[in-house]
């Protein structure tokens, strides 16, 4: 029979056992640290949203100031821009007289904050307007195409992988469309701007070439995935009793699909297309290569458009430090993050909070 | 001081407000093999997580009463759970062996403790793996995955790991419940060769393992302790009739 | 009869549904791999662009996307980790702390990426940078203007969900007895979180890195005002240097380029290499993804 060896004896014993005793509380500053450590960084996130709410609005903020006081916070702008440069002396010089000249040119004309809800989007001109309403009616437009287009087909598309595929063809499906999720926008612009608008032109016979609806198509294949995915996602959380008990009493797949998944996972969905929607709206890529970039106000779509974050994308490059522009396009900024912020909160707290409702009142 | 290693009194726990065990008070001796019986749902593994304090790690859970380990209550606001889990071992139903090596699975307890020169580390490894009765069987593969092993193995690499630690006290949860009547028959042969250096507290559903491998037999049920008392006793004249209505299987 | 009929219609729309969205990629693949083969070679992908960008190859952009995305990793792999860690093992669900950040890791996930950029541009650039070069170059022009840094940090903030995500994953696929057999060891919560919980989640990390650096990769938007340059007649050589990128390549070259149609060729190819690296990046994160899940099962 097997001869037990007793236990550790000795020194590693005595090592081992002393540091079991266990009647007084260690003080273990690894472990302190690291829990305090990882505390930090984890609050970090909350930090960056924070901070980005704070540093796009900062920049957006003197556009109103410009209006009770017409020089003065221009000319602390350029301090901050230049701030303690002695040697750039020349410089500021330089960006002042811009600067003030471009504000005698404001001064004659319209101030800016009224100016933006002009007709007219010409913020490079002798009399720069900052008319915000093209670019909103060409965001719009963009959207609801690229929405009309991506939603119903992503729907669709999600139904059928989660109620009517074989499981086996639904693990080949499923990745190939999320691989769509994985196409830089620059490519689907690309694509949108080479190959997609000669063919819907030649299609169509619409005059000019890139417009709101090659945009909103190329926009609707990048929010695809996303649509498609959580819709997926909110179809198969369906509990499977409630699929069984409608098969059961003789439903067709179809019946079972559209008269009990379907309205079970309609808040699903619709933070899936909320989502999606999120998505479209502040897309940038797509938008500046395929939707012509004029800003003009038209109900046509297939007329050029130029979209919100299209304009900052094509601008910003090119606008001097607190300029009057410079501030615009942040300003523009700002309004898409309010609106994507307000989107994911939506999502996120509406709609989760009805599913889970929903499945609670019911279990 | 009294020969009980561990004294309990008044333990209640709930699980938010489900009362799942109900003022348990009982002595378990040392370097004995208590067995704690029931129908599942009894509150007897629960029970068991009550004295290494891994209970702790789930929410909403409260706890009255007082566990003594060597006089001391464990549930004292001052008590090093850390400390108190090393010289409280526990082995699991399913055995859970860390996808490393057999060798570094035993080793993880004593670098954990700052053990870290290999002359050290190695005997520490051959003995725990020979208390264990598996260094026969797993000396030629020490770096090989520990998870390649058999069931059985597994559950003695388990073991031994928790011997490795040093431990007075084991408790076992249901060690063979997962295994065949071979790996069983190896785990309870291991048991009777432990108790003379350790405390041993074992639970199963198996009333034959429990007459087979224990000194003293407590039953417990829907958290209420019926009855504690040796083991032969229990199995041959026990004082209440649910034990006896339970041990002939009448329920449970 | 008329049942199945319906039945048969709903599921043959559903399906062409699929087949369309497979078409499009396909044909966005099949379209990018015919137009940019035939400029793919070795000097395409060694060569710095020539007379005005209409000819010569894209080596520059290839090394500047290459640094970016590893400088990008180098600070979002970390954060998202301990993030991931945080809101895995140490977060009570309920607490308030908890789901704060949750909610701020969603909503850098859905932000619109220009935003990143705006963001890059006035913190990283407008304050951090124009506050250190008044501090150490004693106010001349260095930090305060678009680098790679700049491009790089606000780039780590666009993928920080994305590793965070991943690893919370992979976190959450580690049975539970594995840390109950550590801590019942004796081991601390932070032993078991570096012993167990952290090797246990290497093919996440894995993935999430892999899936970050393919977004980060293809995204342009957060680093044309940010970094990227349409044109350097060098590489980047210091974190203060500007950088080309394949992205940024194809959108300059599409739109701004003074010959669009003879430098076709040079579209399609470089389109080609940014979608061939972040598709095959998708395909091995997607494919270790789908592991883990299958191992959690």
């Amino acid at each position: 029979m097997y001869k037990v060896p007793g236990r550790i004896k000795n020194k590693n014993k005595e090592t081992l056992q002393q540091m079991a005793s266990f009647n007084k509380k260690k003080f273990r500053f690894s472990d302190w640290l690291a829990e305090k450590v990882i505390k930090a960084v984890a609050f970090l996130s909350i930090a960056v949203v924070i901070l980005i709410f704070i540093f796009v609005f900062r920049e957006a903020f003197p556009i109103f100031k410009m209006d009770s006081k017409s020089a003065a916070p221009t000319e602390t702008l350029v301090q901050e821009s230049y701030g303690g440069a002695e040697t750039e002396n020349s410089k500021v010089k330089t960006v002042d007289n811009k600067i003030a000249s471009s504000n005698k040119k404001q001064t004659s004309s319209d101030k800016p904050s009224t100016s933006l809800f002009s007709n007219t989007w010409m913020p490079v001109s002798d009399n720069p307007r900052y008319g915000l309403w093209p670019l909103f009616l060409g965001t719009l437009k963009v959207t609801l195409i690229a929405l009309l287009f991506a939603a119903p087909i992503s729907i669709l598309a999600a139904i059928y992988t989660a109620m009517f595929a074989k499981p086996r063809i639904r693990e080949i499906i499923k990745p190939v469309i999320e691989l769509l999720a994985g196409f830089p926008s620059v490519v689907i612009g690309f694509f949108a701007l080479m190959v997609m608008a000669t063919v819907l032109q030649n299609i169509f016979g619409y005059a000019s070439r890139l417009n709101a609806f090659v945009g909103g198509i190329a926009m609707g294949l990048a929010a695809i995935p996303i649509i498609y995915t959580l819709t997926e996602d909110a179809l198969t959380a369906i509990p499977k009793t409630f699929i069984e008990a409608s098969l059961g009493l003789g439903a067709s797949r179809r019946q079972t699909a559209f008269y009990v998944i379907l309205p079970a996972a309609v808040p699903g969905i619709f933070a899936a297309v909320v989502l999606g929607l999120g998505r479209i709206f502040g897309e940038t890529m797509i938008a500046l290569m395929a939707t012509g970039n004029a800003a003009m106000i038209s109900m046509n779509p297939f007329d050029s458009v130029r979209t919100l974050s299209a304009t900052i994308g094509a601008e910003m490059a090119e606008v001097v430090f607190g300029d009057t522009h410079y501030n615009v396009l942040f300003l523009i900024g700002s309004l898409l993050f309010i609106f994507t912020f307000a989107l994911n909160a939506v999502a996120e707290f509406y709609f989760k909070n009805v599913v889970i409702r929903k499945y609670q009142s019911k279990k | 001081m009294d020969d009980y290693k561990v004294k309990v009194k008044d333990l209640s726990l709930r699980y938010g407000t489900n009362l799942a065990l109900k003022n348990i008070s009982m002595d378990i001796p040392e370097k004995k093999v208590t067995a704690f019986i029931g129908p599942s749902g009894c509150g007897k593994s629960t029970f068991l997580r009550t004295l290494n304090r891994m209970n702790d790690l789930i929410d909403n859970v409260t706890i009255e009463g007082e566990v003594y380990i060597d006089n001391i209550n464990i549930y004292d606001k001052n008590i090093d759970v850390v400390n108190l889990r090393k010289k409280v071992g526990m082995i699991f139903q399913k055995s859970n062996p860390f996808a490393k090596s057999v060798y570094d699975n035993i080793a993880f307890g004593p670098r954990i403790n700052g053990i870290s020169q290999k002359s050290v580390l190695d005997e520490i490894v051959e003995r725990s793996l020979k208390q264990a009765a598996i260094w026969d069987e797993v000396k030629d593969r020490l770096f090989h995955s520990a998870l390649s092993l058999s069931g059985g193995q597994q559950q003695r690499i388990c073991i031994a790991r928790s011997l490795a630690v040093n431990p007075e006290i084991i408790l076992m949860d249901e060690p063979a419940s997962a295994l065949d009547p071979i790996s069983t028959a190896k785990i309870e042969e291991l048991i009777h060769e432990l108790k003379k250096e350790y405390t041993i507290i074992i639970v199963t559903h198996n009333m034959q393992q429990a007459a087979r491998t224990s000194d003293l037999t407590a039953l417990f049920y829907l958290g209420d302790l019926i009855e504690m008392n040796r083991t032969e006793i229990i199995f041959s004249n026990p004082a209440k009739k649910q034990t006896e209505d339970y041990i002939s299987g009448r329920f449970g | 009869m008329n049942r199945n009929i319906k039945d048969t219609i709903v599921e043959s729309i559903t399906g062409i549904c699929v087949l369309v969205i497979i078409f499009i990629i396909v044909s966005i693949l099949a379209i990018t791999i015919i137009g940019g083969w035939p400029n793919l070679n070795w000097a395409f992908l060694s060569e710095f662009p020539k007379e005005g960008m209409t000819k010569g190859g894209i080596f520059p952009a290839i090394v500047g996307t290459a640094i970016m995305t590893i400088i990008m990793a180098i600070a979002a792999v970390p954060f998202g980790v301990i993030t991931a860690i945080y809101l895995a093992e140490y977060a009570n669900e309920k607490s308030v702390l908890a789901k704060t950040i949750r909610f701020a890791v969603k909503t850098l996930a859905v932000v619109p990426s220009i935003i990143f950029g705006l963001f890059g541009l006035g913190f990283f650039i407008g304050f951090i940078g124009k506050n250190m070069d008044s501090l150490f170059s004693g106010g001349e022009l260095r930090w305060g203007q678009p680098n790679i840094l700049w491009a790089s940090l606000t780039m780590a903030l666009l993928t920080l969900p994305v590793v965070i995500v991943s690893v919370e994953e992979a976190i959450r696929t580690i049975p539970r007895d594995m840390r109950e057999a550590s801590l019942a060891l004796g081991a601390t919560k932070w032993q078991t979180i570096r012993k167990v919980v952290i090797p246990g989640s290497i093919s996440g990390i894995l993935t999430g890195t892999i899936l970050a650096v393919s977004r980060g990769a293809g995204e342009v938007a957060p680093i044309l005002f940010t970094g990227a340059v349409y044109f350097s007649s060098h590489l980047p050589h210091s974190l203060s240097d500007q950088f080309m990128s394949l992205g940024y390549h194809i959108y300059i070259m599409s739109t701004q380029s003074s010959n669009v149609d003879a430098t076709q060729p040079i579209q399609f190819a470089t389109t080609l290499v940014l979608l061939l690296l972040t598709f095959s990046l998708n395909a091995v994160a997607v494919t270790l993804r789908y592991r883990i899940r299958k191992k959690a099962k």
